[in-house]
Formats: structure tokens, sequence, C-alpha cells
């Protein structure tokens, strides 16, 4: 039984003038997260890739198809995904609490008494290397920061899947292979199911077991699976040195490439 | 430091000018035909100051100044407390926004002042048809600003408050509610200037208490001096509640990034 299964999931958009014809950002797609596994979907910018993220956290309905969570039904009218976490692409933390609020804002709605949730939140920040930062308020912090303390803010809840939306793509090359070591040594404590988005090839193939590559838009689906043998621990920026890794960036990135082209073709004709 | 001298240096050049052009036969008369023509219009600074003075050493403005504050006092709570309820409520539900719409819109352009006499007339002299005023106006810049600032409450800040479990009631909470406090401290220096605007207006435009009552009594006399002390009292409590304003925003508000701060690590 995976994880999360999204099966023919379409996503149909009114257009905004309500006279041309409802946009299609997603079509049929089918997508499975096995238990534990670490799985990253690729694909050109624009193609409906948070989309299908958002349907995956139950943010957003899909106009047909289902998601399974654990072999149980997700239903709209139930709301969001009860067993998964989602790390945004943009910045989502609270500006006016600071950091060991932020982190605990998930204990709190969950009515956890507020010393054991303050004891917890101390331990995370601790393990995103943000020990005796939780005084400090978000814009007091850097790029970075604020990702390891939205990290800590999803992980804390112990989810046992983990959805993340580009989480890395605003920071710095050197910050962004740290953060992304980090993420593997946190996953490997206890395996949690990830579906990570992301554009970036390279990143996709250092942190995953499987790669999927979406089509463009619109109506993206999936159009192609590898799988990603390389051995773990793995260092993100080692491993992209490897000829193995060369291999499979190779292979994706040849089914990608057109995909790419056509997204480009259609954003310049737009 | 150097500001300060200046700024006091500013003040000082303005009351020796006003004595200068007011003081009966210092200079000759040369718009009006009389020496003492110019102090009866303009009063004389040093009988305003010897006025204030007078009134606080005898005590005697300490009970039209309370009434005044309270009513300032009062009709902010009110007003800012009911603008933020109305405004979470309307920005929360677009069907009561849609149809409220054209009458909030109507009420905000009608000018409110206004109202003053009839609501002597409902709540009597005293000080409650002074609150209403300062409510009304009050209410209207609170109201537009939570209104304004739950609306544009970033998307993925209430997506990620959901996923982390947020129900509906903590989302308001956790979220919604802070999120119009900034915007109701945006607010809040204006806010409490229309309350001072509504006491005032509504003492001056009937009333048995409070220093608009003082200066219009003043006038009627033709007691210039006076009315002048009380613009002056009245000028440097605004002063005094803006301040305070400052300083409760300063203390509530820290988590706001200031501007040119550079405290990141």
């Amino acid at each position: 039984m995976p994880a999360l299964a999204l099966a023919d999931i379409t996503c149909r958009f009114a257009a905004r003038d309500g006279a041309s014809a409802p946009y299609t950002a997603v079509a049929n797609a089918t997508l499975n997260v096995a238990k534990g596994e670490f799985v990253s979907v690729v694909g050109p910018t624009g193609c409906g890739k948070s989309t299908l993220l958002n349907v995956a956290a139950g943010l957003l309905e899909p106009s047909s198809g289902t998601i399974d969570v654990f072999g149980q039904r997700l239903l709209a009218a139930d709301g969001v995904n009860r067993r998964a976490g989602y790390m945004f692409q943009a910045d989502a933390l609270m500006p006016w609490r600071n950091g060991i609020d932020n982190v605990i804002a998930g204990l709190e709605f969950r009515g956890v008494p507020r010393a054991e949730a303050i004891a917890q939140g101390e331990e995370w920040l601790r393990r995103v290397g943000l020990a005796g930062f939780g005084d400090r308020y978000p814009h007091q912090m850097s790029g970075g920061m604020r990702k390891r303390l939205a990290l800590a803010q999803t992980l804390i809840l112990s989810p046992d899947i983990l959805l993340m939306d580009e989480p890395f793509s605003a920071l710095d090359v050197q910050t962004r292979q740290l953060m992304e070591n980090e993420l593997l040594a946190l996953w490997a404590v206890d395996r949690k199911s990830v579906l990570f988005i992301t554009h970036d090839l390279e990143e996709a193939i250092a942190l995953s077991d499987r790669v999927v590559v979406l089509s463009a838009g619109p109506a993206t689906r999936p159009i192609g699976d590898f799988k990603v043998d390389l051995p773990r621990p793995r260092d993100v920026s080692e491993i992209r040195m490897t000829p193995a890794f060369a291999t499979l960036h190779r292979e994706i990135w040849a089914a990608m490439k057109e995909e790419v082209l056509k997204a480009y073709a259609a954003q310049k004709v737009a | 430091m150097r500001l300060r001298v200046l700024q006091i240096l500013v003040l000082a050049l303005l009351i020796v000018f006003w004595y200068a052009m007011t003081a009966p036969g210092l200079i000759p008369p040369f718009y009006f035909d009389k020496a003492n023509r110019a102090a009866f219009f303009f009063g004389e600074p040093q009988k305003v100051f010897w006025v204030i003075v007078d009134w606080f050493a005898s005590g005697e403005i300490f009970p039209h100044l309370g009434i005044t504050l309270l009513e300032t006092a009062l009709g902010f709570a009110i007003g800012a407390a009911s603008g933020l309820i109305i405004g979470l409520w309307l920005a929360l539900s677009p069907t009561a926004s849609a149809v409220m719409d054209p009458y909030i819109k109507g009420l905000n352009s009608m000018p409110r002042v206004v109202l003053a006499p009839i609501f002597a007339v409902w709540f009597g002299l005293g000080i409650w048809s002074k609150v209403a005023l300062g409510v009304t106006l009050v209410f209207f810049v609170v109201f537009f600003n939570v209104y304004q600032g739950v609306r544009e409450v970033s998307p993925n800040l209430i997506a990620n408050a959901r996923m982390l479990g947020a129900s509906r009631r903590q989302l308001l909470r956790a979220i919604y509610l802070p999120s119009a406090m900034s915007w109701v401290f945006a607010s809040l220096h204006n806010a409490v200037g229309l309350a001072f605007v509504g006491a005032v207006v509504g003492e001056y435009l009937g009333s048995s208490m409070g220093v608009g009552y003082l200066i219009l009594q003043a006038e009627g006399t033709f007691d210039i001096n006076t009315v002048f002390a009380g613009i002056l009292v009245l000028t440097a409590f605004a002063l005094v509640l803006d301040g305070a304003v400052g300083a409760l925003e300063r203390r509530l508000m820290t988590w706001q990034p200031k501007a040119g701060e550079t405290e990141k690590v």
C-alpha cells in the first residue's frame, strides 16, 4: 500500500474572464509514493508541479481523480491531508511569532501543553542548527535560517508524508547544498515518505530514490519515471561528481529536454 | 542634541514674533488702527502663558481635561473594537461583505461631523454624544484597515497554518487577528487623533464640561488669550497621546522589521 497514491488527477481552472475555455493545469496524472520513499517531481517551469502538490496536500480539490493516503480516501469535505507536512516555496512563517513560537505552532493547534511544546521545540531548533535563536523573529533571520525554521515547524509534527515545494529554490548555491544535506540527514533518521517538487534536475537526482518527469503544461502529466539507485548516505555535493550520477542525469535530461523547450516556446508565444 | 536646540530655537522665535506683533505699543500699528487691536485678535503670549499656569496651579483645568480625555479614550476604544470586529467579520464573509459594501461606502463618504447635533439630541449634552462622534470617526479608519489587512493575508500563511492543523477558530486567532492587528496599529495614530477631534468638536457644539467647553466659553466673552490657552493645552495633550501610542506600538510590534535595521545573522 503506497503512502500516497494520486490516481488519474485532472485539475481544470475556470478562466478569469469566464468567456475563454477553462485552463487544464494537470490532466490524468497518476503518481505513487511508497512508504519511506523519497520521490522528486521535476518539470519545466509553470507546468503545474505545485498544483499537483496542493492536490496531494488536500489544499486543492481536483476536478476529477482520487487521492489515497495510506489506503484512505482523501475527501475535500474532511479538509487537508492530516498525515502530511507541507513545506512551501515562499516564506510561510508567521512574522509576528518568534522562532520558538513558530516551531511549536502545530503542537499548539493540537493542544499540546505549552511547557511540553517548548521543550520539543527547543529540541527541534537544535536539530536544525538554530539552537539559541528561538527568540528571534523571522525578519531577523537570513533566508537559510528561515528555511531551517520552516523545516523544524513541519517536522516537529512528525508527519508520515512530507510534501516539499521547491523549498530551497530561493537560497544561494552553498546554503542550498548545506540544506539538502541536512534534509537528507534528518530524513535518514526515520525515513518518511517525501514528495519533493523541484525544477532543478541535479537536486532531484541527488536527493531522491525516484525521479518523475512531468510534461510541459497545459495538461501536465508524468511522462518519465526513473529509479535512482545511488548509494546512501549521500553527500549532495560529492555525489554530483560520480559517473553514475552523470549517466542518470543524461538519461533523465534527454526525457526532460523536449518538454522544457516546449514550455519555453509556449512562454515566448504568450 | 543640536537638532533639539534648533527645534527649541524655532519655538522661541515664533513666540518672540507673536509677542512683538501683538504687544500694544511695542511697534507702531501698521494694519489695525489702534495699538491694542492686534492683542485683541491674536492674544498675547505672556498672558496665554499665565492663563495656562493659573489653570494648572488652581487645578481648574483638571476636571475639564479629564472629561475630554475620557471622551477620547471611550470613543477610541469603542470605535476601534467595533471596527476590528466588523472588519474581521466582513473580510471573512464574502456574502455579508458584498451586501454591506454600498452602505459602508455611503457611511464613509458622509461628512460625519454633521452627525454631532443629532448625537447631542440622542445622547444629551453629557459625554456620550462626544463619545458617539468619536466612535463614528474612529470606526471607519480601523474598519477599513482591518478589512484590507485580513484580505491581504498571504494565502501561503493560511495554507501553512492549515497544514499544521489549525482549525477555523485557530486560524482566526493565530493568523487573521495578529495580521489585522498590525494594520490596526498602522492606523492607530490616526484613530487616536480622530477620537480627540470627535471629543473636542462635540464639546464645542454643546457641553457643560471639557476643554472644548472652556474654549467655547472664552470665545463667548472674546477672551482670545483663554481660547489660545485651550488650543495650546489641547495640542500638548494630542502630542502626549500620540507619544503614548508610539510607545505602545513599539512594545507590541517588536516583530516588525524597522527600516534600515541590520540585525540579520
